[in-house]
């Protein structure tokens, strides 16, 4: 299942940076694709994007809605969201396990021999900080004399807009790097900060600071496609503790918003305690008892 | 055997989508306002504060 879902991944990666003809245009795409909602983190500013970023056109319309509402235009972000929205209802934080370049691009450090290390667990809630102010309300609310704001968390903090957008521009069309200055200096740190972060801690972006995955953590009891505990099958053996890239112990908490349905602990588990559902409905049908019912019949 | 027939069903969750279906409601008036030509225009632009020097 690993291999199939790192197989996913790379087409995932591929169709949504699917334009290879930007190192003969030197410019981006902006082709029709661009109108269809990027599941995971994916710079729309990166040569090769087809789709469009939700957090960066989000924060645009957000940041811009005076001036659209002065010209009659209700550009108010309810497209964007409902394509948030249908993606978080459907498979929820399933698309970082599944689907995201940016957390591909974790994974792959990830692999680099190291000491491993965790991550804090307060720290996981920054991203619904960053998500509320950087995203919603600072893009919202802080406005020039114009009535135009900035999408703070593009500007400040976003590492994938820096790697897959930054850099390739740069080097393509030199007559951007007279604009770098202390903020590109800032998203610099920031991505090598998380890339180095990302060798020793399994996924710290996705866990920390990534308001998409904060969205689509919202909707982590109503999501078409979850995992699910069968708390009969379960011993409690704690096998999936040690497996799970975003560190949750799905024996106990089931329902966990940082769950990315990777399948790590249904692979782990050997009594078949965890399995994915569809609305309810499992997908595979676990046949006979359970060998941890079967253990708690049997006499000491 | 029927108590047995009872544990084994499962309940197919209706709030997915109701979910989904209120966000396609939002999506189309999205549409309708003609949010998707702005999407549009703002993605093919280079975004300079996404790069870190806008």
């Amino acid at each position: 299942m690993e291999l199939v879902r790192k197989w996913v991944q790379a087409v995932f990666f591929l169709v949504t940076n699917g334009y290879w003809n930007f190192p003969v245009t030197r410019g981006i795409y902006q082709g029709p694709l661009k109108v269809i909602c990027s599941p995971g983190l994916n710079c729309y500013s990166c040569p090769a994007a087809t789709t469009y970023c939700p957090l960066g056109s989000l924060q645009q319309l957000l940041a811009g809605i005076r001036l659209a509402i002065a010209n009659g235009q209700f550009f108010i972000g309810f497209y964007v969201v409902a394509g948030m929205g249908v993606i978080g209802a459907f498979v929820g934080r399933m698309v970082c396990g599944w689907a995201c370049p940016f957390g591909l691009f974790q994974e792959l450090l990830h692999k680099i021999p190291s000491p491993k290390f965790g991550i804090w667990q307060p720290l996981r809630y920054l991203k619904y900080v960053f998500l509320l102010f950087l995203v919603i309300l600072l893009p919202l609310l802080a406005v020039d004399e114009f009535g135009l704001g900035d999408p703070w968390f593009c500007k400040y903090i976003c590492p994938a807009g820096t790697l897959e957008a930054g850099f390739p521009l740069l080097l393509m069309q030199p007559g951007l790097r007279s604009g770098l200055g202390l903020l590109f200096l800032n998203k610099l740190f920031l991505l090598l900060l998380f890339a180095g972060w990302a060798v020793i801690a399994s996924r710290p972006f996705c866990r920390t600071a990534c308001p998409l995955g904060a969205f689509y953590a919202l909707f982590y009891k109503i999501k078409l496609v979850k995992l699910h505990l069968d708390p009969e099958r379960c011993t409690n053996c704690a096998a999936c503790h040690n497996v799970c890239p975003m560190g949750v112990r799905f024996n106990e908490s089931p329902d966990d918003m940082e769950c990315i349905s990777c399948l790590a602990c249904s692979k782990a588990c050997k009594f078949n305690a965890i399995n994915l559902e569809i609305g309810g409905l499992p997908l595979i049908n676990q046949p006979g008892p359970s060998p941890a019912y079967r253990m708690k019949k049997t006499p000491a | 055997m029927k108590s047995k027939g009872k544990k084994n069903q499962h309940k197919i969750r209706i709030m997915p989508f109701v979910a989904i279906f209120l966000f396609l409601l939002l999506g189309i008036i999205g549409i309708s306002l003609g949010e998707p030509s702005r999407v549009l225009e703002q993605a093919s632009q280079i975004c300079l504060s996404c790069i870190g020097i806008g």
